[in-house]
């Protein structure tokens, strides 16, 4: 094959449809470098794979018999949902490095010269974290299952649970990727993660249930997202809430408060994100 | 697809310019670059070279003026633009995680080549710049010279009829750089129009039919680069005094005997002036001698870059005192 022959197969720019053909083909191929990323840093993974399996084994066997769950029900029924509902929330820190790896390497200046779809890279590298964030799931719910864990309600109500956990991690991946673009480095990522994350998913009911915390703390971890999150899971999946009779609204309406939550996530992230973006990639 | 039709590959830009806040990066920057000629951009650091790339390239906006590449405004048809170009910049633009064959395939599937020919075309490459040795391995293990040669077969993965290249061989050894240096000519040899930046007079000197020289963001002088030295250029004479109290009376003698005025550097005590071929050293020893002047060094030396510049601009400041701009020419971006 010589030069000229490689010219003569190089494709025009397509316009209409054919224009999403490429959006599509250029994000699989990206997504697919991100993954060929994995199998080189397999520590990568870490954080969506080995830290919730070792969570979900740690909290069962050594709170599992001291935590006793007011409303009766068994702790490992109710700890899963707020084990699902932490990892997703950390699931940010990974778009975010990774993001902000790309963006402070030439590659990105080589991907920006070529002539391919220009959401393509935004998108391919959503999918891969996304990817990263079901697999995550799987590795919960299945580890899960082994420990004595169950879902409890009727297939239509389980199948909505996974639809929340999967909305919840398509909004921290935004919020992920958002911090990305922003920050310098990817080890500011890890900082702002550790610093908003860890409390927030801690003040929480994510492991206890709120009725126990003092005063301020629990009020704060009433009206605390991962609190909504972890009580919609649970209730979807037919769990044990601990949510006694006039508890604040967002725990009494917890599924409802929770997609609206979500929505807020996303409704800031994304256009904060796709600007910012547009404002660190041109110019 | 018109493989018949003379192809276009030539590069023009007028009265271009770059403000990033209140900093002019490049300004009134013109140029006219003919289908398979090479040209030179030489300056030094925050010189506006990348800037000037980045706006061919369709990498930046440009604030005022106008450039095309192939045919196509790089503002108004950037897509079209990006079919015709390769780019290596100074920093690594290829993934240091992946193989280099996994690297070269990548971006032929974002050329939308079809799997197999760009698998075929990645391999072809990796021989041509030899690296078929080295496919498999991780680009983060190559070694400076290697991940140079891989970043240049990232930007010809589509043959491209307009070649960037941003200091393609700063930051390498004397030998890896001659070795890109041949690679380069067969290239040019092959009809590809190339724009390559360099802070290396004898860089431009060995590849480029033309020279345009930056300064502080703006075109200092166009030409050849025999026409370049032969107006600017040329021999010096450089006598280092001991003491700086010297350096008025070394100016003195060696304005005497060689062939322009003295530059008179009170950091390095140093006192450079333009030698002709009739300037004999052992003149210049007898000068320095008569004025009473104890030279600690006396010797000739090539005209370098920054000879050019004084020429050109005056006092060398900007050899000392570069604008250190963020966008432009960026420290963190000279790898090796």
């Amino acid at each position: 094959m010589n030069a000229e022959s490689i010219t003569a197969t190089l494709p025009t720019t397509p316009a209409g449809p054919a224009r999403l053909r490429w959006l599509v083909s250029d994000a699989a191929v990206l997504a697919r470098r991100q993954f060929a990323h994995i199998r080189q840093i397999p520590e990568k993974l870490f954080d969506v794979t080995l830290q919730p399996l070792m969570f979900v084994l740690l909290f069962s066997f050594v709170f599992g018999n001291v935590i006793h769950v007011p409303g009766g029900g068994d702790y490992k029924e109710y700890l899963i949902g707020g084990i699902l509902v932490q990892t997703l929330a950390f699931g940010m820190m990974g778009p975010g490095i990774s993001m902000a790896t790309d963006l402070g390497e030439g590659i990105i200046d080589r991907f920006r010269s070529l002539p391919m779809s220009r959401p393509a890279f935004l998108l391919g590298h959503l999918t891969a974290e996304f990817s990263a964030s079901v697999l995550a799931v799987a590795i919960m719910v299945l580890t899960g299952l082994v420990v004595g864990w169950g879902i409890s309600s009727p297939p239509l109500e389980a199948l909505a649970g996974f639809g929340l956990l999967f909305l919840l991690a398509i909004s921290m991946i935004w919020l992920g990727t958002l911090v990305g673009v922003i920050v310098r480095t990817p080890d500011a990522v890890q900082g702002i993660a550790f610093v908003a994350i860890f409390p927030l998913t801690f003040v929480a009911n994510t492991f206890v249930p709120v009725s126990g915390l003092p005063d301020g703390l629990r009020q704060f971890a009433e009206y605390n997202p991962v609190s909504a999150w972890a009580a919609g899971v649970r209730t979807l999946f037919g769990n044990p809430t601990a949510i006694p009779d006039g508890s604040a609204w967002p725990l009494e309406h917890s599924v409802l408060a929770s997609v609206l939550w979500c929505g807020v996530v996303l409704a800031v992230t994304v256009p904060l994100t796709l600007r910012a973006y547009r404002r660190r990639t041109t110019g | 697809m018109n493989s018949n039709l003379p192809t276009d590959a030539s590069v023009a830009a007028s009265g271009l310019g770059k403000r990033y806040g209140d900093h002019w990066a490049l300004r009134d920057f013109d140029l006219e670059v003919p289908t398979g000629s090479v040209l030179g951009l030489l300056g030094h650091n925050g010189a506006g070279k990348t800037t000037a790339i980045r706006i061919l390239t369709t990498l930046a906006a440009p604030t005022e003026g106008s450039a095309t590449v192939a045919g196509f405004d790089v503002a108004g048809e950037p897509g079209e633009v990006r079919q015709r170009i390769g780019l290596t910049s100074q920093a690594a633009t290829v993934d240091g995680l992946l193989s280099g064959a996994a690297n070269l395939e990548m971006i032929g599937r974002l050329y939308h080549l079809p799997a197999k020919v760009a698998r075929a075309r990645a391999a072809e490459l990796l021989a041509e710049l030899r690296l078929e040795d080295a496919d498999d391995r991780l680009v983060r293990d190559y070694s400076g010279g290697m991940r140079r040669r891989l970043d240049l077969a990232a930007s010809l993965v589509a043959s491209p009829p307009v070649l960037f290249l941003d200091e393609p061989t700063t930051g390498l050894d004397p030998e890896s750089r001659n070795e890109l240096w041949d690679l380069l000519r067969q290239l040019v040899g092959g009809g590809t129009t190339l724009i390559l930046t360099t802070q290396y007079l004898e860089e431009a000197d060995r590849l480029a039919d033309d020279v345009v020289l930056l300064d502080h963001g703006r075109g200092a002088a166009t030409g050849s680069p025999t026409e370049l030295k032969a107006r600017h250029g040329g021999e010096r004479v450089v006598v280092t005094v001991t003491v700086d109290s010297e350096l008025p009376a070394a100016a003195t003698a060696l304005e005497r005997v060689a062939a322009g005025a003295p530059e008179v550097d009170a950091e390095e005590l140093l006192v450079t002036a333009p030698a002709s071929e009739s300037t004999r050293l052992i003149e210049v020893v007898r000068a320095l001698e008569e004025a009473g002047v104890d030279a600690h060094d006396v010797r000739r030396r090539e005209a370098t870059l920054d000879d050019v510049f004084f020429s050109l601009t005056g006092p060398r400041a900007g050899a000392t005192a570069q604008p250190a701009k963020a966008k432009d020419d960026d420290p963190e971006e000279v790898t090796a």
